[in-house]
């Protein structure tokens, strides 16, 4: 599988360079920096892009910019955008197209390595990977998703977070055909036609982020 | 020595009665010149492009009379509001400006008192040491000439030698007193001045709002600075170091039994950035509030960077007790970035701080034998000591000539500022 790697702070860039060769990720580049991020992604055309938010020069959000204004160049371009800090305003921003294939994690979580690296396949296979700090964040406040049952708010949270039906089933001690029936009844009462085009999963994240 | 300061005060302020002489008598031209344009308004607007260059005039011998009377230790600071930003140096705006501002009406109204008052206390400086030299010159005079058509002092007229001996003691004693006489005279002449020059208790009041305006949005911005650089520091510092000392556990984790020797490799490694992880934290911590400073006051503080430095620098502190935790900072800061400036800049082998308390003000001078030609202009260290400082109605001056040696002082009040007590008084 085929890695871009966007990290300015050499420590987290060798590391993570390191880390993915273990798990023979192949990286095919690794960039430093904001302006070189764009070109390089559309031209490489990664499985996967794991991109640091905040990169040099202006040490603002110049890798999610990149990353949004790669996936509009290259639609559906996985990216796992890595970040100090996370907001859900952020995580609105790239789920805006709609298109799965995005993940949006603290830095913090690349120490559970197992976890990461399901994260990078996931996001590479179309997935959607929220941080569990914006899940929860949002958790209390949703207002408008008062129409789900609490449970049904909890596996929508677990899906958020990228997992899926079976690690969902697992995490709430629950059947898999249990979390598929909570499933569709989220997708029912978020008003998500089941023969859409668009991944529903991803829309019931977005619902649940714009909530 | 003291003798000779005394001497020299007395010579100095004949010589500024002199000066004043020649100042006073401008002032007549510049009231005519002032009434002419304001007379000549109607006049094709001729006062709209007169009265801006004679006020220009007037303020600059202003501010000349100002500033002489600080040397003879009557200070007046100067009234005038801030000129219109935009516009032309002459029109409307600039007229409107001048007379509104009372601070042109008060000049005026000095111009004549002031320059009698100058010519009186000018001539009498002159005329008194005058008289004394007179006496003391005209003595061999007396011997030769024996006539009795003159006289000096008490004793008029001369009749023998023996009498114009007496002119002698005479003429030494009132040169002695026109000597002691005149800075007097000077500070009379300042003090009169005073009453019409200096800004009223209002302009006073504006012109404080004004600086604290600056000093405040300065504080503000340093503030927001100092924030932006401490969140950077720990966001690539600290914040990076730990995401990556848990990147490194992970990894090693994952490899504790397939590859044990890379595995112990990597905790190796981890314990590396931990530990350069908390020097890191320590830095920053010091920068923005250093132990040392919170635990031993800025005495304590200095000796301990003094300590630090490459060039060999005394501290010479003369404190008694704590100051205020504000003022603490801003002083240690200032000095810190002084001394910053001499290792980097001046190249020094020498350097120097000394710290003292004289009343509610607290001097802070640091200086060293190196390079010289600093400019606050050129760097943002010395501009940044500034900002400090003035947040505290501190000040600095820099002398720094060109082959040195910089001697950087700094004041700030260490009481906590003026201006509460004065809005709390100011009821009248």
């Amino acid at each position: 599988m085929r890695v871009v790697i966007a990290e300015d702070h050499a420590l987290l860039r060798d590391g993570l360079t390191r880390l993915l060769k273990a798990f023979a990720f192949d990286v095919v580049e690794v960039v430093d920096n904001g302006p070189d991020l764009l070109p390089t992604l559309i031209a490489r055309k990664p499985d996967v892009a794991v991109i640091d938010v905040r990169l040099p020069p202006t040490f603002t959000d110049e890798g999610l910019q990149a990353a949004i204004a790669a996936r509009a160049a290259v639609p559906g371009l996985p990216v796992l955008v890595l970040s100090q800090h996370v907001e859900p305003l952020y995580a609105r921003e790239l789920l805006g197209d709609r298109r799965g294939g995005v993940g949006y994690l603290l830095k913090d979580r690349v120490s559970d390595v197992a976890q990461f690296i399901d994260a990078v396949r996931q996001v590479a296979g179309g997935g959607t990977v929220m941080d569990p700090e914006v899940v929860g964040r949002l958790l209390d406040r949703s207002r408008p998703l008062d129409v789900l049952t609490g449970r049904e708010r909890e596996v929508l949270g677990e899906m958020a977070a990228g997992r899926s039906n079976a690690a969902i089933a697992g995490r709430l001690f629950v059947t898999e055909k249990a979390v598929s029936k909570h499933i569709n009844n989220i997708f029912m009462k978020l008003g998500l036609s089941p023969d859409g085009d668009d991944n529903r999963r991803v829309l019931a994240v977005l619902a649940y982020l714009n909530a | 020595m003291e003798t000779r300061d005394w001497i020299r005060d007395g010579l100095r302020s004949v010589g500024g009665g002199i000066l004043a002489i020649g100042l006073a008598i401008t002032n007549i031209p510049l009231f005519v010149f002032f009434v002419l344009a304001i007379a000549l308004t109607p006049v094709w607007g001729l006062g709209f492009v007169l009265l801006p260059l004679v006020t220009t005039l007037i303020r600059a011998r202003a501010n000349l009379f100002r500033r002489m009377s600080g040397w003879y230790g009557v200070p007046i600071p100067s009234p005038y509001r801030p000129a219109p930003s935009t516009g032309l140096a002459v029109g409307w705006r600039r007229y409107k400006w001048i007379l509104t501002d009372p601070a042109t009406w008060r000049d005026f109204a000095w111009l004549l008192p002031g320059a009698v008052i100058g010519l009186v206390l000018g001539v009498a400086s002159l005329a008194i040491p005058i008289y004394g030299v007179e006496g003391i010159v005209l003595l061999p005079l007396w011997i030769w000439l024996g006539t009795g058509w003159y006289g000096y002092g008490v004793i008029w007229p001369i009749r023998s030698v023996n009498e114009g001996l007496m002119s002698l003691p005479q003429g030494a004693l009132i040169l002695a007193i026109g000597l002691a006489a005149a800075p007097q005279l000077r500070r009379v002449d300042g003090l009169f001045g005073r009453l019409l020059l200096a800004p009223t208790r209002n302009a006073e009041l504006r012109l404080r709002v004004d600086q604290l305006t600056v000093t405040r949005a300065d504080t503000v911005d340093a503030q927001a600075a100092e924030l932006r650089r401490i969140e950077r520091d720990l966001h690539d510092g600290t914040q990076a170091r730990l995401a990556s000392l848990g990147m490194t556990i992970g990894l090693a984790e994952e490899l504790i039994t397939s590859d044990p020797a890379t595995a112990r490799q990597l905790m190796a490694e981890a314990r590396e950035v931990s530990t350069t992880a908390l020097v890191e934290l320590r830095h920053l911590v010091r920068g923005i509030h250093p132990p040392v400073l919170a635990e031993r006051g800025l005495d304590g503080a200095v000796r301990a960077l003094a300590l630090n430095l490459r060039t060999p620098t005394s501290v010479d502190s003369a404190l008694t007790g704590r100051l205020a935790t504000p003022v603490e900072s801003a002083a240690y800061f200032a000095v810190a970035e002084a001394l910053a400036n001499v290792t980097v800049h001046s190249g020094a082998t020498f350097a120097y701080v000394s710290i003292r308390q004289d009343g509610e003000l607290l001097h802070l001078e640091v200086g060293d034998d190196g390079r010289g030609g600093a400019d606050p202009g050129r760097g943002t260290g010395l501009r940044g000591i500034e900002r400090r400082l003035a947040a505290f109605d501190g000040t600095m001056t820099l002398s720094s000539p060109r082959g040195g040696p910089t001697i950087v002082t700094m004041e700030l009040p260490c009481a906590l500022s003026s201006p509460k007590t004065m809005l709390s008084s100011g009821t009248d």
